[in-house]
């Protein structure tokens, strides 16, 4: 321990720390300045800046003893009494928080950089702010709504960039911010890491580190010995089923026989502090027999592939998916011609920039015991007795959380609670368990509550991604320009378990032929098990897998008939009346002719040229439409529940609440279900509270996937609120009215059967402009034109914070982001190998919006969250060939491969940055 | 697995003196560290790649080694000046102008600003970009040790990559030295990167040229990595350029006898060793065109 001085935010300060201290550490555990967040302690993400002297650095890796003596100043420093500072305003204005979580980050830079530039007379440019944020990344908004903000607060007048929507009623269709936008421009927000227990442990995870393999033993004993060290547990410990799953049951808790993927988890520890756990883990002694892995989806269906799951009947088959319309030989028959194309896409990362935590509270906890108290917004009301194992987790399915960790438990559900906490980004990436059973046992094992916060490392090496995909596409069209059959295979890569393999697959199956009426189409996909990193949802869920391929077989087929690539889409569009592969009439929402007018007419302004050259540069246009179901669909039951409160005060005015346990990553869904709330109540959505995501306290929302929590949570909310509304009627003054209402959304069929399979589709156009070095083949994205058919636009802010941070996303798909495995084992092990889009990436973006109502949505709304992910990449990729000549097939591009193909004249690029390997051959309809 | 909790050092000292910071090494006899930013250190240990050192000899707050000076036939750079201050630096921009630009190209702007010169030096990585500028200025650093201090040429310090012949348990690199570009010449750098993950340099080059009133060239420094372990000196274009006219032909078998003479490698999800002798062929006579623009610019070489 050693003296240390600093100001921190204006105050004098004296403590003594170890000297081994980093200044985020000192901030966020002896300071309890938990504003400042820590994305990935490698100094790469820049969400832990924080000023010293007023300029910015990275406090992760910052010593805490080189700040002796020096004045730091953290998010907490800038509201005064209340007001925010320009910046803080500024965020909010703009929509630039989403998740929250990098928000300190980057108002903290920003800071830093408008200061420097008063300083010197100067005006804060767009420039300015790409060299200042370059490394301060944000995963959610794509930085366009950043940078106005930040133009804003440096004095500019900046006008606010909603995209033009469908006058607002009440509350619906009004620009809003998210209700807990302000928690976090001023780093009051509490994600899970934030919260402290009286008595709490430290919990970390052995992993299996190999790929695949037996376990002849596990050896704890070492470790258990270890001072500070209070459980150690393997799968002998668990004492309920040792398997988990969403959809399969096939995920061990812990490992006991075998290995699967490098993830997997052999042993847990909970310790007095992170250290000691670290520790322990080193001691635990595993003697594995290696196996011979499985590292992809094709070569894990050839008949000797090694099994990951033995005795499957299937192999390491987990699907097979099937959509057969009309006859396709006939359909190739009629077309004049005909393209048939193979492509690849890579396993991509969440990089939700809050990586996993769960806290897990043991029945019966009294904090008193350990000589403290809960601090206040730990849990609600009574409920802070913590009657029953209570997780706090930033979790995607609070409800699944709870079951899930009750099985393992060997309790009923009921015995469990979830408590959703802040998510610091999802994505699809935080719907499995990760941390949540592990917390739990550990919990209950040392009756004390027990943190498992992963590193950035662990995540990456833990969670799943998204599917790569292998796809062969055969799309077959007439001289007129109509398509006439599309046919297609995929293999997916899985992973080692099932995860949400076969939602994520069925969707890029269905949706393989595009948003298009082909008459004729036949798709095979294959799931597959292997001995990567299971694979699950993500933003998109397959849909931008199967996009890519089928929007760049479109551009080649246009090409080939003459017809312009606009015009052609447009005569193939779904529109009212047309069948999808699936067989389900549309009836009503269509917009994607709309959609597609609305970008051509803004692409084709008076001077537009497709492509054209300009100082060793070539520059083009690619388009690309998509679509996307809203809901779950297939068959299953699409529910939520919301209840709603409403206090009747003459004094102080009528006030709500919602409670659903849907959950907020940063999408904006409370702002959502404020407005439906108060539309029907006719009061401002500022007086509803929205409380998510606590299992005791709110209904089930289902799932937070599928772009789906608009449209049945917004539902729950909206009815139930219509219903309240009926009430008040007959009310007396001070009454307090609670209606909940079970929301269940109409009802779909399983694929194959005739009939519906979605309730809605979401429809979307993109276009970009690129930007192409003749003299290296790097990549550029400058402009990106969208136009997105969502329904109805509930909120036009948090709207257009989707839709650019799902295009940015998809920019990141497409030139930056490969998750990379070598035999099973990531390459990909640290972020410093895994480049998101960064502000240097973020093009202009214009965002149209077109409303064509459902009928059985909120208000006419859909969903949005992952349309925007879909289209971008072969936007990108068609406008790459138009300036290249070079045709994209392997995602992310790499420039090495592109300049070599440009140089060569050569038509097309099958290797993509990461792969080592050409595209292997797919045969129609068959395995290997 | 990556360790983030487990200590990265136990002591930390922030030395006022060079005699100070050479005591700090010889008492800790090879378990202490001299740090600039520490960022690379930090990152190192976490990820296991370096193990977890006793104690941290922060060399930024030694008086006087913290500034940029002007002196007789140099321009002196403390140890504790960050790549933020380099960037800042009207004396660098004016006279040391590669430095300026490769200094400017590293890490983020945090990092940049914990960040030291001689941090990047003293680390000898292939392509450390702050290094490859100072080596095309001819830089030199000075090193202090038990025995007193010496001044060495850069090319000098490198055994390999992560190693120089600085004696790490015993040295401290205290300043680093170049001689300002004069009338009549120029620098520059330029560096080929990718978006993706493992952010290195592809190429990263700088250059030095001084023009006779006749335009030929009478003095060419041409630095780049990663070509071998260390940030490399091409000498053999180096020669070739003298006695030329600073011209495109010149430049550009420049470029042609550089290829020759250097191994560039291929590195996996980095780039290609074709794609690397091509970024080479087209950026160095580039990058002379622009050190001899400003050699000739009016007023000076302050573009």
């Amino acid at each position: 321990m050693s003296r240390l001085h600093m100001t921190v935010n204006g105050q004098a300060v004296e403590l003594d720390v170890p000297e081994s201290r980093y200044l985020s550490e000192v901030l966020r555990k002896d300071l309890q300045l938990t504003g400042t967040k820590i994305g990935c302690n490698e100094a790469e993400c820049g969400i832990c800046s924080v000023l010293v002297d007023g300029t910015p650095v990275v406090s992760c890796v910052y010593p805490a003893f080189k700040a002796q003596g020096a004045s730091i100043e953290t998010i907490e420093s800038l509201s005064q009494d209340g007001a925010l500072h320009p910046l803080q305003q500024a965020f909010l204005d703009h929509g630039a928080v989403q998740c929250g979580i990098c928000t300190p980050g980057l108002i903290m830079t920003s800071k830093a950089l408008i200061d420097e530039k008063r300083a010197a007379g100067e005006t804060v440019t767009e420039q300015h702010i790409q060299v200042a944020l370059k490394d301060t990344y944000c995963r959610c908004t794509g930085y366009r709504s950043v940078v106005r903000a930040i133009l804003q607060a440096s004095g500019q007048d900046v006008p606010a960039d909603f995209p033009v929507t469908r006058p607002a009623g009440k509350a619906v269709g009004k620009a809003l911010p998210n209700p807990d936008a302000r928690a976090k421009i001023t780093g009051e927000a509490r994600y899970t890491d934030d919260y402290r227990f009286p008595g709490m442990l430290h919990a970390r995870t052995k992993r299996a580190g190999l790929a695949h393999a037996r376990i002849r033993s596990i050896d704890t004993a070492a470790a258990r010995e270890l001072p500070g060290v209070r459980a150690v547990l393997t799968h002998a410990d668990v004492p309920g089923r040792n398997l988990h799953g969403l959809v399969t049951n096939d995920w061990p808790v812990l490992c006991g026989d075998k290995i699967r993927y490098a993830g997997d988890a052999v042993a847990i520890v909970a310790a007095e502090t992170e250290e000691i756990a670290a520790a322990a883990l080193q001691l635990i002694d595993v003697d594995y027999e290696e196996l011979p892995a499985v590292s992809d989806a094709i070569s894990a269906a050839r008949p000797d592939a090694p099994l990951v799951h033995d005795g499957r009947r299937d192999g390491n088959l987990l699907k097979h998916i099937k959509v057969n319309k009309g006859d396709v030989d006939a359909g190739f028959d009629a077309a004049d011609v005909i393209v048939d194309q193979t492509y690849r896409t890579p396993a991509t990362e969440h990089l939700f920039l809050e990586p996993e935590c769960s806290i897990a509270v043991p029945a019966g906890y009294n904090p008193e015991s350990f000589g403290g108290t809960c601090e206040p917004e730990a849990a609600r009301g009574e409920t802070a007795l913590h009657d029953k194992t209570t997780i706090y987790v930033g979790s995607q399915i609070p409800y699944q959380d709870r079951d899930q960790t009750a099985v393992a438990l060997g309790v009923e559900a009921e015995a469990v609670r979830v408590v959703a906490t802040l998510t610091g980004g999802g994505f699809g990436g935080k719907e499995d368990i990760t941390g949540q059973i592990h917390a739990a046992l550990l919990a209950e094992k040392t009756q004390c509550p027990v943190k498992m916060l992963y590193s950035r490392q662990e995540s990456l090496l833990v969670h799943p991604k998204r599917h790569a995909t292998v796809i062969r596409i055969r799309t077959g069209a007439t001289n007129a320009g109509k398509l006439t059959a599309v046919e297609a295979t995929l293999y997916g890569d899985g992973g080692a378990y099932a995860s949400l393999s076969e939602k994520v697959l069925t969707r890029a199956t269905t949706h393989a032929a595009g948003p298009y009426d082909v008459p004729n189409v036949k798709v095979d996909c294959f799931a597959m098990y292997t001995n990567n990193a299971p694979a699950g949802a993500f933003r998109g869920f397959g849909v931008t897998q199967s996009c890519f391929a089928v929007e760049s077989n479109m551009d080649r087929l246009a090409e080939e008939l003459g017809i312009d690539a606009v015009e052609f889409r447009r005569r193939n569009a779904l529109d009212i009346g047309s069948v999808t592969s699936t067989g389900q009439i549309m009836r009503e929402s269509v917009g994607l002719n709309e959609c597609i007018d609305k970008v051509e007419q803004d692409m084709r302004s008076d001077d537009f040229r497709w492509t054209w050259e300009e100082d060793g540069r070539r520059f083009a246009w690619g388009l690309a439409v998509g679509y996307k179901n809203t809901g779950l669909g297939g068959g299953a039951p699409d529910k939520a529940g919301a209840e709603v409160e409403v206090r009747l005060d003459p004094d102080k005015g009528t006030t709500a609440e919602v409670r659903t346990s849907s959950a907020e990553m940063g999408q904006g869904l409370p702002a959502v279900l404020a407005a439906c709330v108060a539309e029907e109540l006719d009061i401002p959505s500022s007086k509803v509270n929205v409380l998510l995501g606590d299992t005791d306290y709110c209904p089930d929302g289902g799932p937070t996937t599928a772009s789906r929590q608009t449209f049945v949570s917004g539902n729950a909310a909206r009815l139930a609120a219509r219903e309240a509304a009926r009430k008040l009627a007959g009310a007396g003054a001070h009454d307090t009215i609670v209606v909940r209402h079970d929301y269940e959304a109409p009802a779909t069929q399983p694929l194959g059967a005739p009939g519906d399979m979605h309730f809605a589709f979401g429809f979307c156009a993109q276009a970009a402009l690129c930007e192409i070095d003749l003299q290296t083949g790097e990549v550029h994205v400058r402009r990106v034109i969208a136009a997105h058919d969502v329904g109805r636009a509930i909120n036009p802010l948090t709207l257009a914070g989707q839709i650019e941070g799902g295009i940015v996303m998809c920019i990141g798909y497409t030139l930056t982001e490969h998750y990379i495995q070598e035999q099973g084992k990531p390459w990909t092990d640290v972020m410093a190998r895994y480049k998101m889009p960064s502000i240097t990436h973020t093009p202009i973006i214009t965002s149209h919006i077109v409303e064509h109502e459902v009928s059985s949505g909120p208000y006419g709304a859909k969903g949005v969250g992952e349309l925007p992910s879909i289209p971008t990449s072969a936007a990108i990729t068609n406008a790459i060939y138009r300036a290249t000549g070079v045709r994209v097939r392997s995602l992310p591009v790499d420039q090495d491969e592109l300049l070599r193909a440009m140089r060569a004249g050569a038509s097309e690029v099958e290797l993509a940055w990461g792969d080592l390997e050409p595209i292997p051959a797919v045969t129609f309809g068959g395995r290997q | 697995m990556t360790n983030t909790s487990t200590n990265s050092w136990n002591h930390y000292y922030t030395p006022k003196t060079v005699t100070e910071a050479v005591e700090l090494l010889r008492r800790y006899d090879g378990r202490a560290r001299v740090i600039g930013g520490g960022t690379d250190l930090a990152v190192e240990i976490r990820r296991g790649l370096h193990r977890p050192v006793e104690a941290m000899v922060d060399a930024t707050r030694i008086a006087g080694l913290d500034k940029i000076s002007r002196e007789t036939d140099y321009i002196v750079i403390g140890c504790g000046v960050t790549h933020s201050q380099i960037v800042r630096s009207e004396l660098i921009i004016r006279y040391g102008t590669c430095l300026s630009e490769s200094c400017s190209v590293i890490g983020g702007p945090q990092v940049r600003n914990v960040g030291t010169l001689a941090g990047n030096v003293a680390h000898a990585l292939p392509a450390g970009d702050g290094t490859i500028g100072l080596l095309a200025l001819g830089g030199e650093i000075e090193v202090a040790g038990t025995d007193g201090t010496r001044w060495l040429p850069v090319e000098n310090s490198f055994r390999g990559p992560g190693k120089s012949f600085i004696d790490r348990n015993r040295e401290v690199l205290t300043r680093l030295r170049f001689r300002p570009t004069a009338e009549r010449e120029g620098s520059a750098h330029h560096r080929v990167m990718r978006p993706q993950g493992l952010c290195l340099p592809i190429i990263s080059l700088a250059v030095r040229l001084r023009l006779g009133d006749d335009n030929t060239i009478s003095h060419a420094r041409i630095s780049m990595g990663p070509v071998g372990p260390v940030p490399y000196l091409v000498e053999a274009a180096m020669d070739a350029l003298l006695g030329k006219p600073a011209s495109e032909d010149a430049f550009v078998n420049a470029a042609e006898i550089a290829l020759q003479s250097v191994s560039l490698r291929a590195s996996k999800y980095r780039a290609s060793h074709e794609y690397r002798e091509e970024m080479l062929r087209t950026y160095l006579p580039r990058t002379l065109q622009r050190a001899a623009q400003r050699a000739t610019a009016a007023g000076g070489h302050d573009s």
